[in-house]
């Protein structure tokens, strides 16, 4: 209400109040204006094209559900999807068990400043490029490359190693290993240290100490990082292709073959959100483990 | 470290693990730089000596000058608008409480988990439909879409460390929004503002798949290597590769000084308890 004995305050209050609000949009609206416009649609248009069919090579607009038919009927996707899924998942769990002792070296061997500084040198890989060091790999891997030269002169055979499971694996581990130790580091450096030394002075021996306390309690990040190494590894074509040699046919590549090669975007599109739904799914389940009370 | 502490294994095989770890990290980044000087074109361990020429085939390359451009010009306009996006969603979670503030922040750290063959996929049959595809400004749209949450994250990590009621003590004390924003946020923020700028202009030079999709003819750096990949061996890969890990390591490294300097007192106290 109004009160007619003080109109000029109100309005001022009225001011302050609309200012207020207008200040707060500013601030607000731009990031959730632009991810909408320019990640949201996209994403809406994504699933909208997967009812759309393609008529003489033209993308038009229609409510079939033939893209879904056509995709989910495939045989050679659910290969696809199944060997994309498992490589993956056994390339988060590799990448996982390799990062571990760095992860647990930076938190509890090396002092908090040093743990500062090994982490920025090991994000910094991260943020370059990731093309240059998979070619570089290929100089590794290949006959005649680095590791087979190596191996050669050990007296062994030194075959190229390209178009393996563990190319395959050490692309994805270029990939994700920086993620993989950010996450476990700040997991195992936040873990009670009280607990811990209650613990020791319990009597509790070492190998009992990792397992029964800290392990438990840096479970979340630990499993989070296991998590977002499966995010990237499944999402990821560059190694796949490039050293893998097309032995790999994953999703990613599937996706980008559909639309590259025969513009049957409805179809990629399908195959694009089933691979979002098995990463949501994925997620989902590693999350509600990760937290999952105990007991 | 605690003092009970004794590790289920000599200390000698945490460090070993830590050892191999950056030796992974490492190897690709050492045998470019490596690689770039030599003298033969395939890149072999008995190399016949050091040269100089594929940096000279490289710098005079008028379609990599050319991309060399694109991804300056790309990188430093989204670093630009995705720091201050960034800076303004993370100014507004740390000092508003507002309706949907939950669903704003899933959408802000959303963009980082989709598969980025997805997003361009998704991006360029978007960016088709409005007639900007094949532009750099689509690149840009997308490239912001993906820096974003880097910024954010930056950002709101430092204001978590800025006590609230100065603010609200100064606006109180009768200091106009704006001004309490511009002497007492802005400047405590700034290091976190530099290294997000680093950070997102490093995310941007470097991304190659959604500039492959929605860039058309428009070739970024790490485009114009994917499409060089898919050729021969090529030694002027590693010349880029080179340079382009001289540009986003010293700009990674100095947006870690900057924020590590800042965040040393805070990290001291662990060593002193």
């Amino acid at each position: 209400m109004t009160s007619p004995a003080f109109p000029a305050r109100t309005s001022g209050r009225r001011f302050h109040f609309f200012f207020n609000r207008a200040w707060q949009a500013l601030w607000v609206l731009p990031l959730p204006a632009w991810l909408l416009l320019f990640f949201a649609v996209p994403l809406g248009l994504l699933v909208a094209i997967s009812f759309w069919s393609v008529v003489n090579y033209r993308l038009t607009p229609d409510a079939t559900l033939s893209a879904w038919r056509y995709v989910l009927g495939l045989d050679f996707l659910w290969a696809s999807f199944w060997r994309s899924y498992g490589l993956s998942m056994a390339s988060a769990v590799a990448i996982s068990l390799l990062a571990f002792p760095a992860s647990y070296a930076m938190a509890f061997v090396a002092a908090p400043r040093q743990r500062l500084v090994l982490l920025g040198l090991a994000i910094a890989p991260f943020f370059t490029s990731y093309l240059v060091r998979i070619y570089s790999w290929q100089v590794f891997l290949t006959e005649g490359g680095v590791i087979s030269s190596i191996v050669q002169a050990l007296g062994g055979k030194g075959e190229s190693l390209l178009n393996t499971y563990f190319a395959l694996f050490l692309g994805h581990a270029t990939l994700a290993l920086p993620v993989v130790l950010i996450l476990q580091t700040i997991a195992l450096a936040n873990v009670d240290r009280t607990g811990i030394s209650a613990a020791a002075n319990l009597g509790a021996r070492p190998g009992a100490i990792l397992f029964r306390v800290i392990l438990p309690a840096a479970r979340p990040g630990l499993t989070l990082g296991l998590l977002f190494a499966f995010l990237l590894s499944y999402a990821e074509f560059v190694s796949a292709s490039y050293l893998g040699g097309g032995t790999f046919q994953t999703l990613p590549i599937l996706v980008t073959d559909l639309v590259r090669a025969g513009q049957q975007w409805p179809r990629a599109a399908v195959v694009s959100l089933l691979m979002i739904a098995s990463l949501l799914v994925t997620a989902f389940v590693t999350v509600l483990w990760a937290y999952r009370e105990k007991g | 470290m605690p003092p009970h502490l004794k590790h289920a294994l000599p200390k000698a095989f945490w460090i070993a693990g830590l050892a191999l770890v950056f030796l992974l990290l490492y190897a690709p980044i050492l045998s470019a730089v490596l690689f770039s000087f030599s003298a033969d074109r395939f890149p072999s361990l008995d190399m016949s000596g050091f040269s100089a020429k594929w940096y000279a085939q490289v710098l005079t390359d008028r379609a990599m000058l050319e991309a060399l451009w694109n991804s300056l010009t790309v990188a430093g306009i989204t670093a630009l608008i995705a720091t201050t996006l960034g800076f303004a969603a993370a100014y507004a979670d740390y000092r508003f409480r507002f309706f949907g503030q939950k669903a704003v922040l899933a959408l802000a750290l959303l963009p980082p988990t989709v598969p980025l063959v997805i997003l361009g996929l998704a991006m360029l049959a978007f960016f088709s439909r409005i007639g900007i595809a094949g532009t750099l400004a689509a690149v840009v749209a997308a490239h912001v879409v993906i820096a974003a949450p880097f910024a954010m994250a930056v950002c709101r990590l430092r204001l978590a460390q800025l006590d609230k009621t100065l603010e609200t003590a100064a606006q109180n004390l009768g200091a106009l929004p704006h001004s309490a924003l511009a002497r007492i946020v802005l400047p405590h923020t700034l290091p976190a503002i530099l290294a997000a700028f680093l950070i997102t202009f490093a995310v941007s030079f470097d991304e190659y798949v959604i500039s492959w999709f929605t860039g058309g003819l428009n070739q970024t750096i790490p485009v114009a290597v994917l499409t060089t990949l898919q050729g021969q061996v090529d030694p002027t890969i590693h010349v880029i590769g080179t340079l382009s890990f001289s540009v986003t390591l010293t700009l990674v490294l100095i947006a870690l000084a900057v924020v590590l300097s800042q965040s040393g007192g805070a990290m001291s106290k662990e060593e002193t308890s």
